[in-house]
Order: C-alpha cells, then structure tokens, then sequence
C-alpha cells in the first residue's frame, strides 16, 4: 500500500488519536467506577498498534494481549461496540462476557486479545496455519510484550513459524516493563538475537515513531505476502501507566515517570504531518470528531442493557442447528 | 459386515472427513511419515499431500494453541497428542482457549477442533505414559469429551467429533488399538452425548467407557452364570455424559456400579454418583459403587500395574457385595 497518501496519513493519524482517547476516557470511566474489573492501558504505545493495524487488510488476522485494546481499535472493532463491552453491556462485541482483555471481531479478523501472556503468539501461529493451508495471501500478526520473551510458546512458535515459513509477523511491543518487573530481570538476550538463533528475519523500530513502524510493518507484511515466511518486528515503546489502572507504580523511578513525555507518539505524528504539508486545522477537526464519537459512545453504552444470563448460559456450547 | 481393528475405524473416518472437507487438516508428533506412533494415521500423508497433514516439532503447548488460532481462522484441525500424559501441555490452549472462546467472544465464533489422545496402562509404560486424564476436560465449560470402547463406536464418534463445531477431546485406549470388532457398510456418525446399552440386564446396571466396558461385559457374563443380570451401559461420551440412559437404566435395575480406568477420586464416576444420588435417589436400592483405580500413580513393574488396574473380577466382586 502507499503510505504516504494524505488520505493514509490521516487515517493513520485519527486511528492513533482515537486510541489515545479511548484510554484516557477508559480511565477516567474505570476510577468513576463506571468499568467493572480491571483494565490495562496502551496510552504511549498508540503508534504501534495504529501503525501496524493500519498495514493490515480486514482478511488478516490478529491475536493481542492483555493490553491489547490498541489493537482492536486498530484492526478496526468500532468504538461504540468496544465501549459497550468494557462497560459490560449486552450490546458488547463480546456481549459483556469478556470484557477488556477479551474484545475480539472474528469478521475483522480480530482474534481477541488474551488474558494468558504469550498465548496470542502460539495462536497467530495457528490462523496463520490456516492461511497457508486455505492458500489466501492472508497474514496473521502476534502482538506480544517483552513479558512474554521468557515464556516457552514464544520459542515454540518461532521454531514452528520458521520450519513451515508461515504467513505470520510477530510484533514485539517493547516497553521495558513486564508487570511490575524490568525487562532485565526478565531475559537476557535481545529478540534479535533470538531471531538469529531461529533464522528470522528482525527488524528494530523506535515505536514511537508512527510512519517509522508504518513503514517497517508494511513492508514485512508485503514480504510475507510474497512468501518470505514468519517476520519479526520489535517496537520500543513506552508504557505510560501501571501494568494495570490503579497500580501506584512504586517500582518506577520518579525520572522514568517524568521522562516519558518527551516519548509521546502523538506530538510526533502532530509535527511530522504538519511538516508534509498538512494543515493544523485537519488534525483539529479529527480531534474533535474523535471527542465526540468517544463521548457518544460512552453515553450511549451507559444506557446499554446488563448482559443476559441465560442468553450468556446457551453461549457454552454451539447450537446443534448450527453444528 | 467387515472386521476392523479399532485404530484402522479411526483412520477411515479421517479419511472420509478429510475426503469430504478441505477444511479437515491434521497433525502433530510423527502422525505423517510414521503414520502415528500407533498406525492411526497411516497413509494420510500419501492420500491428503504435506499441505493438509504434517508431522510437527515436539512443541505440544504450541501446538494446541495453534490449532485454536487455525479453528478460529477456518480450519478444522485434528491434533494428536500421543500420550494423554502430554495433554498437560496442552491445558492452557483447551481450558483457557478453545473452551472459552465462544463464551467469551459472546458467540461469534465456534472452535472445531478436535485433539486425538490415547490413555491408559496395562503395558507397563510407566507413570508418564499411562494416565487417563479426562475428568479434568470433563470438568471444563466449553469442551467434549469422547471414549469410544469398540471400532465401530471409534469410526461413527470420530466422524462427529470433527464435525462438531466445538472442541472436542477425543480418547483413545491403548489397549484397543489392536482389538477388532464390525464396522457396518452403512456406519454412520455416532451422535456425541448418546449411551449405549451393551447388554440389557435387571439386577444391576454396570456404567463404563472405554476399555473397561470390554471388562463389564465380561463380568456381566460371571455374574449371569450365577444369577445376577447385569445391564452393561456404554456411556461412549464422558461430556456431554447421557444422564437420561443411566438413570432409564437404573429405573430397571436400582442398583449402579460405575467402572473406570482412571483414578476413583474426583473422577468420572463421581460425578455420576453425585447425580444418580441426587435425581436416582429413590431408585437406589443399595449404596452406589465405583470401580476404578486407587489413588496411586500408575506403576511400571508388571506386577504392580497389575494390582493398580481394575479387572473383570473386580467389578464382579463389588457387584455381587451389592446383589447379596
């Protein structure tokens, strides 16, 4: 795809503004008591999943993670449908049954972000299987953090996607953290290098740095069309909030926390734009529009209905009509 | 009507699915070039091609999850797993996945899946080779449990389980493989959740699946020459299990045995008891029996496995306790 038209860089622009938002009005909902459980926040990783849901095609497929409600929005889940689920109505894309960690969109090929770290990786693996063996040109994309590296079904799928050369880009979002521990407490060789050790093509962005990532990820995307086997693709990022809302962070340094918005994504893509020539006034004017569709679907999801019980308990199962 | 081995049942009908749907896809530890580590998959790779039947690395915990990211993107997998014993690998991808994932995606999709896994002991594979797990599947929201105890049974469940929509474990004794029985021109899908009464009886009805329903009907022959009718039922799936068959069963008999492989504790036949004792409670006349194993691991020495697994004469003891 050209990347570079206006129409893409807007596009790309809003899908990041939307996301930002959405957390943002997600936390404020979810310290008003107003989203039950708990949630984790992608605020200053937007670029990664925009960018790279921005380079998919809805026949793709994508497996996410516990902070995954980035790249639902990004694969293309519609506001109003994502907000009704974290706040736990029955209108939900899920039917209030799963919840944050859940949202998935099987008809945007959105496999749900996942609860367990690292199983998004094995299962991307799986749909891309499915690709090779229905002969599409699909690809499938693993969404993982740098918590997952030490978990054995990364090794696993590495080696599986490499033998079979599947259709399948495995994105690492990088933000140093997993949960409440550094990255260096956790692994200790680098992904490239791992990438190495399994003859996996590697490429390192600042993840940051949306037309960066944009750029990277459609061009692995296009080489796995192509045929080229698994790609994998490693974003450092920055999470900006706790491992999860409400966690009071004790763990980071007060610098960390103070640095981290000189990393900030948006004003980024801000200047880079207005640097192609884009006026100010369109990037206002999606602003707004984002605001007021954010703000829309909120109110309308505080009407929606409590999720039915027994429509929830027939659910288990798969009709036999159907069977 | 033609003999077949039990292992040869399984492999027609994945030869008809795979036949019938391109979907149909197959794989896991040595199922292609070796054709299994028990010949259930011999000749698929020749007939089906590498693209649609693959041996795979030893990476269980990947590859049960990959076949819930392959269900969910339109495929119909079949993965062996071969040996029950490795199915804890594969937990995470059955309880945390495919067993949710409907129900938590709020029915937007089906898992077809289906993992093929042989159990059981009596040839002194030791502790790791040997269990039979399948309460635990049993116990699980969102997933089905299948035993078949003879070829034909094996053929028609294997033909449904693939065509479920939902994720289906399917348990295969070792010790059947090798065990012959008729499989029917005309054998069609047996339907998962459905018994099977294998020899009518009034005096006391003897509940199993699997390998042991051979050992049931065996005692119930002991138990007939010395006046005891038993009614042997099969229950061939363990979930959905057919409650209704029992407890018709018991309304006959009011005396109930459950007999299997696996562990007494917490099992199968627990739960049967626990829901005979509740809805059976006033066909009951005498306590409810299960025969099944100790709660011991699964020994190597012959000697040894031979005391930790229940026989024939065992269940015509606890029969013939509740008769007298």
């Amino acid at each position: 795809m050209n990347i570079e038209t206006k129409d893409s860089l807007l596009g790309l622009y809003r899908r990041m503004y939307s996301i930002r938002q959405v957390e943002l009005r997600l936390g404020r909902l979810f310290a008003d008591g107003e989203v039950p459980g708990f949630i984790h926040l992608s605020v200053g990783q937007e670029a990664t999943a925009a960018a790279i849901g921005w380079a998919l095609r809805p026949s793709d497929t994508v497996a996410s993670t516990h902070r995954g409600h980035g790249h639902a929005l990004a694969k293309g889940i519609d506001i109003k449908d994502f907000f009704f689920e974290l706040m736990a109505k029955e209108q939900g894309i899920c039917k209030g049954r799963g919840g944050s960690m859940h949202v998935a969109n099987m008809s945007i090929g959105m496999l749900g972000a996942n609860a367990i770290v690292g199983a998004s990786i094995p299962i991307a693996v799986g749909s891309a299987i499915a690709h090779q063996v229905k002969k599409t040109d699909a690809v499938a994309v693993a969404f993982f953090g740098d918590g997952a590296m030490a978990e054995g079904v990364l090794h696993e799928s590495l080696n599986l996607a490499a033998l079979w050369k599947l259709p399948v880009l495995f994105v690492c979002e990088n933000n140093g953290w997993a949960e409440f521990s550094p990255t260096s407490k956790q692994f200790l060789a680098p992904l490239g290098k791992l990438a190495e050790a399994f003859s996996i093509p590697y490429v390192l962005v600042d993840g940051n740095e949306a037309l960066g990532v944009l750029g990277a990820a459609n061009d692995l995307i296009e080489k796995i069309r192509a045929g080229s086997g698994p790609q994998i693709l490693e974003c450092s990022t920055h999470r900006w909030r706790g491992h999860y809302e409400g966690d009071p962070q004790k763990y980071r340094s007060s610098e960390e926390l103070a640095d981290l918005g000189g990393h900030d994504p948006l004003p980024r893509i801000e200047a880079t734009l207005l640097g192609k020539g884009i006026a100010g006034e369109e990037l206002e004017a999606i602003r707004l529009a984002v605001d007021e569709e954010v703000e829309n679907a909120v109110v309308e999801a505080r009407q929606g209905d409590l999720p039915s019980w027994e429509r929830a308990c027939n659910d288990v199962y798969t009709p036999a009509k159907e069977n | 009507m033609a003999e077949i081995r039990f292992g040869q049942a399984i492999n027609r009908a994945l030869v008809e699915c795979m036949e019938q749907d391109p979907t149909v896809f197959l794989f896991g530890e040595d199922v292609a070039d070796a054709g299994g580590p028990f010949g259930v998959t011999r000749g698929l790779l020749a007939q089906f091609g590498s693209d649609r039947v693959r041996d795979t690395p030893i990476s269980e915990q990947t590859l049960s999850n990959a076949a819930v990211g392959a269900a969910l993107s339109g495929l119909r997998p079949v993965l062996e797993i071969m040996f029950m014993d490795f199915m804890t690998f594969a937990m995470d991808a059955l309880v945390n996945q495919a067993a949710k994932a409907r129900f938590m995606f709020g029915a937007q999709t089906s898992v077809p899946m289906v993992i093929r896994t042989p159990h059981g002991g009596g040839i002194s594979a030791g502790p790791q080779h040997s269990q039979c797990l399948e309460a635990w599947f049993a116990h699980i929201p969102g997933l089905k449990v299948v035993c078949p105890s003879n070829p034909a049974d094996a053929y028609g469940l294997m033909l449904s389980a693939i065509r479920d929509a939902d994720p289906v474990v399917f348990v295969e004794n070792k010790a059947l493989y090798a065990v012959k029985g008729e499989l029917a021109e005309n054998q069609g899908a047996v339907p998962i959740g459905k018994a099977r009464i294998v020899r009518p009886g009034t005096d006391v009805t003897i509940v199993s699946y699997g390998a042991m329903v051979g050992k049931a009907e065996k005692a119930a022959v002991t138990l007939a020459a010395e006046g005891i009718e038993a009614e042997v039922v099969d229950l061939r799936s363990i979930q959905p299990w057919d409650e209704a068959a029992v407890l018709d069963s018991l309304r006959q008999t009011h005396r109930l045995v459950i007999a299997h492989e696996a562990v007494e504790a917490f099992g199968v036949g627990a739960e049967i008891s626990a829901r005979m004792a509740d809805i059976g409670f006033d066909e009951l006349d005498a306590p409810i029996v299960r025969v099944a194993a100790p709660f011991v691991p699964v020994p190597f020495a012959p000697n040894l496995e031979q005391q930790y697994q229940r026989s024939a004469e065992d269940i015509v003891a606890a029969v013939r306790k509740l008769c007298n």
